[in-house]
This record gives structure tokens, sequence and C-alpha cells, in this order.
């Protein structure tokens, strides 16, 4: 089973070979409630960990999508795009929002892990 | 932002905690945001059926004397003494310049008594406001602290009349006092059919109980409610609306019948005159945003060319609408129907239609 890593701004990561897929947590849906718009990356596109990579906007907020890690985007959920809610039913699942290949695969340690994410989110 | 100690409860907001609210704090007052049902879900259910609103942070004013009327048509641009008894009326304080201190409803509920809802925000300076105003003229002003509901939609009638409280065949903007301690008008916020409600803490927990014994009704957060309004094209004081701006800037001057302009007693009656004879440099204006990410208030407005042309005093997502939703001030120039500008989003400039209010069509009952 690949495992899922978390941030503090409330992104999951879930690891597959150098295959890293992103979301925002089911915690972070609930904060913003209802979801509207979900902005993705361009295929191709480069990223740095805590790059502003996309922004997601519910009817009350919006709120930015940080890059968890380095690398090149690979693929991107574009069904998020054409249906927000998907991103409030499976925030964990269908509801990811890119797939990027790492490229600097050391900073999985700086990631927390769902013991550690539970804790900061209480 | 203050903390959850500086704000002030609402009467009943055991039962907002009972049926799982969210909170937030607008106006100093701890309020609900949302129920578990949602923004999206609260904001449809109160367009398809009846939303039940705690609006209990907006304050009532009892105005009564032989000189009620007399202050009113000064402190307001209004002939509180050509209203009917039961008539309500959509007005504003307005200071000298013809800025907009608050909007306002007023009833008359007799010869010399009238009811003024204000907005929470300005309650005090309101109240303030109208004491001052209010010196020399005989008659007394009393804020009253009552449970404040608003039932919405388009059930919300039928809703009401099942509970057996009287006055479900008022028209729209009219409103009358049923029983002592209550005050009940056909009014709203939200571009729908609807009731509000002042009434006594205690009576107000009956009447809640008995509207949830029907499966219609919901209750709604403040962020339906915004959006409601919204959508509705209404304007919120403090965004749309505020000293900085005059109704006719606002497009308000429907609010202020002629021959109120033309016998010009109210306070700032001179600068109102003035500016309706110049005309406005900027106009309020309905905002539709290309695509489907939401422009926000305070995102400044740009021509094609770059020019800075206005402001975004509201916006956000219209749920029935299905579109993102805005108000906000253009250049007059710019302010048709079908002109286009361009929104500064995260960097971005997002091409947006200047749109017709309201962007859902009011459906108030008209008798």
């Amino acid at each position: 089973m690949a495992a899922t890593y978390f941030t503090e701004d409330h992104e999951w990561v879930r690891v597959e070979n150098d295959i890293a897929t992103v979301g925002i947590t089911d915690h972070a849906q609930d904060q913003l409630g209802d979801l509207v718009f979900v902005q993705l990356p361009d295929v191709g596109q480069s990223l740095s960990k805590g790059d502003a990579t996309v922004v997601v906007e519910s009817v009350k907020a919006a709120s930015d999508v940080y890059a968890p890690l380095d690398g090149e985007v690979t693929e991107v959920n574009d069904a998020t795009a054409s249906d927000p809610s998907l991103v409030n039913s499976a925030a964990a699942s269908d509801g990811w929002l890119w797939k990027m290949k790492l490229s600097n695969p050391d900073q999985l340690t700086g990631l927390l892990d769902e013991a550690g994410y539970k804790a900061i989110i209480g | 932002m203050g903390t959850e100690d500086n704000l002030k409860q609402l009467p009943l907001d055991d039962l907002h905690k009972a049926a799982n609210a969210r909170f937030g704090g607008f106006a100093g007052w701890s309020m609900p945001i949302t129920y578990p049902l949602g923004v999206m879900k609260e904001h449809l259910h109160t367009r398809e059926k009846a939303g039940l609103f705690d609006i209990s942070h907006m304050q009532l004013f009892d105005v009564a004397g032989p000189q009620a009327a007399a202050l009113l048509s000064r402190a307001c641009p209004l002939d509180a003494s050509a209203l009917q008894t039961g008539q309500s009326k959509y007005t504003f304080f307005l200071n000298d310049k013809a800025g907009i201190l608050d909007d306002l409803i007023v009833t008359r509920l007799g010869d010399e008594h009238f009811m003024v809802v204000a907005n929470a925000g300005n309650a005090a300076a309101d109240e303030a406001h109208l004491r001052g105003v209010a010196k020399g003229f005989d008659c007394k002003i009393d804020a009253l602290d009552r449970v404040f509901l608003a039932i919405q939609g388009p059930q919300a009638v039928n809703v009401l009349r099942d509970t057996g409280i009287a006055g479900t065949d008022l028209a729209f903007m009219n409103g009358f006092e049923p029983k002592p301690g209550w005050f009940m008008s056909r009014s709203g916020y939200t571009g729908e059919d609807g009731f509000e409600i002042g009434l006594p803490e205690a009576d107000a927990r009956v009447l809640v109980e008995k509207l949830f014994a029907d499966e219609r009704v919901a209750w709604i957060g403040l962020a339906a409610r915004d959006s409601l309004r919204l959508e509705a094209g209404l304007c919120l004081h403090g965004h749309d609306i505020t000293p900085d701006y005059d109704p006719v800037d606002a497009g308000l001057l429907w609010a202020i019948a002629k021959p109120v302009r033309e016998t010009a007693g109210f306070i700032g009656a001179a600068a109102l005159l003035a500016k309706i004879a110049t005309g406005s440099v900027k106009k309020r204006v309905g905002l539709k945003p290309d695509g489907r990410q939401p422009v926000r208030t305070d995102a400044e407005l740009f021509d094609a060319d770059g020019n800075k042309v206005g402001l975004v005093t509201s916006g956000g997502f219209g749920p029935s609408a299905g579109f993102p939703v805005a108000m906000g001030y253009v250049s007059k120039e710019l302010s048709a129907l079908g002109s286009k500008v361009f929104a500064e989003v995260r960097g971005n400039r997002v091409p947006v239609d200047i749109h017709s209010l309201p962007f859902t069509p009011h459906r108030y009952h008209k008798g």
C-alpha cells in the first residue's frame, strides 16, 4: 500500500514509485464548505515545495493549495474542475488534484504522517 | 479578529448549538454561519421551501409620540405621515453629505407609532444618531430587546399558516403587531416571499419548536443569507453602501419619493439634490465574472486599457444562478449593461460583464 503523507497546509500526498498524488484533506474541504471552483496546474509545470500552486474556492472563501514537494506535474484531475463538489465528497480519493514526478524524494521525510496531521488539526 | 469572548450571544444560541451550527463573528455577535446542511443546500432550500434565519443581531427601534412621524421624516428621506398604517418602507439615515449611514425598514403601526429595523453593525450609532435628531421632537425612542426571526422562501407562508399564527394574509412590505411584544412584517432580504417576526424569547422558543415540526423548515446560516441577498441584488451596508456612497451612486433613488425630494426636509437633502443635479461619476452595478471563479469583495476593476475604473463591494458564488455573482461600483461610462471590465484576482485579470440586478428574480407576494 502506498504511503500517505500530510502537510501543515492541509494537503495530502500519496506516493507510489516516484509519482505523488496530491489533494486537499477532508478536514480542509470541511472547513471550506461547498467548493465551487477548482483551479488545476498545467501538465509539465515545474513546482517547488511551498509554491502556491492553485486556488480552490468555496461559496464562502478562496484558499491556496501549496506544492508539498519539488517536482513536475504529470497529470491533473479534470473531473474536479468540472465538478468541484467531488473534492467535498471524496477529498482523499476521487477528489485528488494533480500528480507529480518527484525530483527530490528525500523531502518526504519533512512531511507529517497521519498521526502527526491529526495532532495539528486537533 | 476579536475573540469569541468579546462577541454577544444570540438569545437562542443554545438552539443553534444543538443544531450543530458553525459560528463566526459578525457585527459584534457570535452568529451561526452554516449548519450541517452547508451553505449551498441551505441557499437552495430557502429558494425551494422555507428557511429560518435568526436575525436577532438586528436592532428594532420603537418610535412613538405625537411627533414620531415628523422625527422620521427629518431623520430619513421619507414622508412618514404619508405611510398608511401597516405600510413598510425601505429608507435610510443619511449624513449631511447624503452619505448612507444605514439602510432601514420603517413600518407605520399606528397614527403616532412606528417600528424601525436597523442593521446590527450600526445599531449603537443609529440609536445615538436618532436620539440626537429627536431633540425637540415630542416622541419616545425605545431600542427593543427581542428575538428576531426571518422565515423566507416559497413555502414560508404555508408553514407559518400551519402554526396557526395570525398575519399570513399580509402583503409584501406590510407589518403589524399581532400581540403585545410582537412585531411581524411580510418582508425579508433573500428575494423570496417571507416574514420577519420580532418577539419575546419565550414566545420565540415556542414558535421555533412549532416550525421545526414541519419538515419544510431548515435553519439557514449567515453564509447563505449573504449569497441569497447578493443574488437578489440587495445591498449590504458596510460593503455595497457606506457613508462614502449616496443613494444616487447606489441606484437607490427609487426609495426616495419625488415629493420628498421636493420638500427637502430631511437630513442630507441639500447634498442629495445637488448630486441629482450633477449626476454620479460612479454607479452600482451587477457583475458577472466569466467562468467559474468567484470575484470577491474588494477586488479592483479595470478597463481594457488597464485603467482603474471601480471596485467589487460584494462577490461570491450564486448557488441558484449557478455562476459567480458580484456587485460593485464602476465609472458611469462603463456602467451600461453588457459593458466589460476586468477584475484583478490573484494577479490575473478576469473579464467581468456588467449584469442586470437581481441575478435571480424576486418572488415577493405583492398581495
